[in-house]
């Protein structure tokens, strides 16, 4: 579905120059739930900002559904941190939710569906009428959340949209992530620095070094779908996972090779398709 | 209700006091340029009789929201074209800085002369006053539309005229409320000081016959009425705002609670 080949960002600017992402190569499978996850300042958000065709890469190409991407693409939908910032605070929750919808030239009818069913899933069905800074930080992000969901993608992408937001309600939005994404079976890519959260949620985990960022290891997250955050998060396989990821992420801030000796047991690597 | 009276004592209290004082001081006046406020008072219903109305304050009123409506249509334009392309505003922005630093009143010989001495120069004085508040303003409404915001729109596909009027523009709109506030008492001022050259009929006109036939309480009373024109004008103007800005005291007001 996704397909991520050799992508390089440089950042040219008043005499400086940074190479935020080096040469990043990874494929997401149609219905997919991957996680990637990196030390903080490791290019995570250049690197998705790329891949939604928001920045133009320096090198490399990204293919959504076998189409090369090159500008936002109309099948991928957005979900930022910053809440506050991306949802429209001059328009209700049921305007923000549907102003994407109207680029895409549907009927007044199935827009409203849509966005009554996107509102729904994601537990705020009455909240329509509301301005979104009259809800929570949590609530606001259900609401872009919704917004995504209603635009109908074949991929989402979501650039670590739970890093504002306490911790309960951060569990709360995980399981709706999860729920969301086995419901509607879509693909998702979703950014985050936290590694309990990327292990907890996705069915593969992409490690990524410091900055200038390469790939560092795939790792398979084979514990069970029905995941819940009381159980899975104390179950010995979670650990051993997170421990591992923990490890990878550690040696990747010092710049040390691989860690292979603690690669856990069963934990396969897929190649790079 | 007890706290509704409370807060009308609290605006009406200063005003009273003023008229009063005012009042009072000016009770036993015998200079003829100062006249007693009586005097003013029991003078304004005969000046501001109902054909004065028609002939003097509807053509100032109706000049004041042609040049006014001129400015806020010119400004947000221009204002949205310079404020969206870097290029266009580092071409614009010395000149922009050049003309707005020219008074307005220096230019009303100048647009006579294109403009002639009519309806059409009061209107064209009045907008070339206003527009510099607006335009400046949305300009910087415009540029400084969120990286986020910005960036979301971009994701959804929203651009050209939607991303205009669903993005920048409301995005803009709390700054430029700000500037046709600030057009809104240029234009007042704007609007007298036009009638004050080759005119006959019109507010600033009125009042100056009257000072120059020694009429001075009907010149006072036209400058009280000056005073309660702008009064109502910002009233008006409040209401709009308060309706059209709804969102943006809400989404201040809720960032207030939550510090």
């Amino acid at each position: 579905m996704l397909d991520v080949r050799g992508l390089r960002k440089v950042y040219e600017g008043s005499g400086r120059r940074v190479e935020a992402v080096r040469d990043l190569t990874f494929t997401v499978a149609a219905g997919e739930l991957v996680c990637l996850v990196g030390p903080s300042g490791c290019g995570k958000t250049t690197l998705l900002k790329c891949v939604g065709g928001l920045l133009e890469p320096t090198a490399g190409e990204v293919f959504l559904a076998g189409r090369r991407v090159a500008g936002p693409p109309p099948g991928m939908a957005f979900v930022f941190q910053e809440y506050g910032r991306s949802l429209f605070p001059w328009m209700r929750v049921g305007e923000n939710v549907e102003l994407p919808l109207k680029q895409k030239d549907l009927s007044r009818p199935r827009r409203r569906e849509l966005v009554a069913d996107a509102l729904a899933s994601v537990g705020l069905a009455d909240a329509a009428g509301a301005y979104p800074w009259q809800l929570s930080g949590g609530m606001q992000q259900r609401v872009a959340i919704a917004r995504a969901l209603a635009y109908e993608p074949e991929v989402l992408l979501m650039d670590e949209p739970f890093a504002a937001v306490d911790a309960q309600t951060r569990a709360d939005l995980e399981d709706l992530v999860r729920a969301l994404w086995r419901e509607r079976g879509i693909t998702v890519l979703f950014v985050t620095h936290d590694i309990d959260e990327a292990v907890y949620l996705g069915q593969r985990v992409i490690v990524l070094s410091a900055s200038p960022t390469v790939v560092r290891e795939q790792l398979r997250i084979d514990l069970p779908d029905g995941r819940d955050q009381v159980h899975t998060r104390v179950a010995p396989r979670f650990a051993e996972l997170r421990t591992h990821v923990y490890e990878q992420i550690q040696a990747a801030k010092h710049g040390a090779a691989r860690v292979p000796s603690k690669e856990p047991q069963g934990a396969d690597t897929p190649p790079t398709h | 209700m007890r706290r509704l009276l409370l807060r009308l004592v609290l605006v009406l209290a200063l005003p009273v006091v003023l008229v009063a004082v005012w009042w009072v001081s000016s009770s036993g006046s015998e200079d003829v340029y100062w006249p007693p406020l009586r005097t003013i008072v029991s003078a304004f219903p005969d000046v501001w009789t109902g054909e004065r109305w028609r002939g003097d304050v509807l053509p100032s009123v109706l000049r004041l929201a042609a040049g006014y409506a001129l400015a806020t249509v010119v400004g947000v334009a221009l204002g949205t074209v310079i404020g969206s392309h870097r290029r266009v505003r580092a071409v614009c922005e010395p000149v922009l800085e050049f003309l707005r630093a020219v008074p307005p009143p220096v230019l009303v010989p100048v647009i006579m002369l294109f403009a002639g001495i009519g309806d059409t120069m009061k209107v064209v004085v009045i907008a070339s006053g206003c527009v510099w508040p607006v335009l400046l303003n949305t300009v910087e409404g415009v540029r400084a539309v969120d990286a986020v915001t910005a960036e979301t729109a971009r994701s959804y596909g929203i651009t050209g005229v939607a991303r205009l009027r669903h993005v920048v523009l409301p995005s803009a709109s709390p700054q430029i409320f700000a500037g046709l506030r600030q057009a809104l008492s240029v234009g007042i001022i704007l609007m007298v000081i036009s009638e004050m050259f080759a005119a006959s009929n019109g507010l600033g006109f009125t009042i100056v016959q009257f000072q120059r036939s020694f009429a001075i309480p009907d010149m006072w009373t036209g400058i009280l009425l000056l005073g309660l024109l702008g009064f109502v004008l910002s009233v008006l103007f409040q209401l709009v705002e308060r309706r059209a800005l709804g969102w943006y005291h809400g989404l201040r007001a809720a960032a207030r609670r939550s510090r």
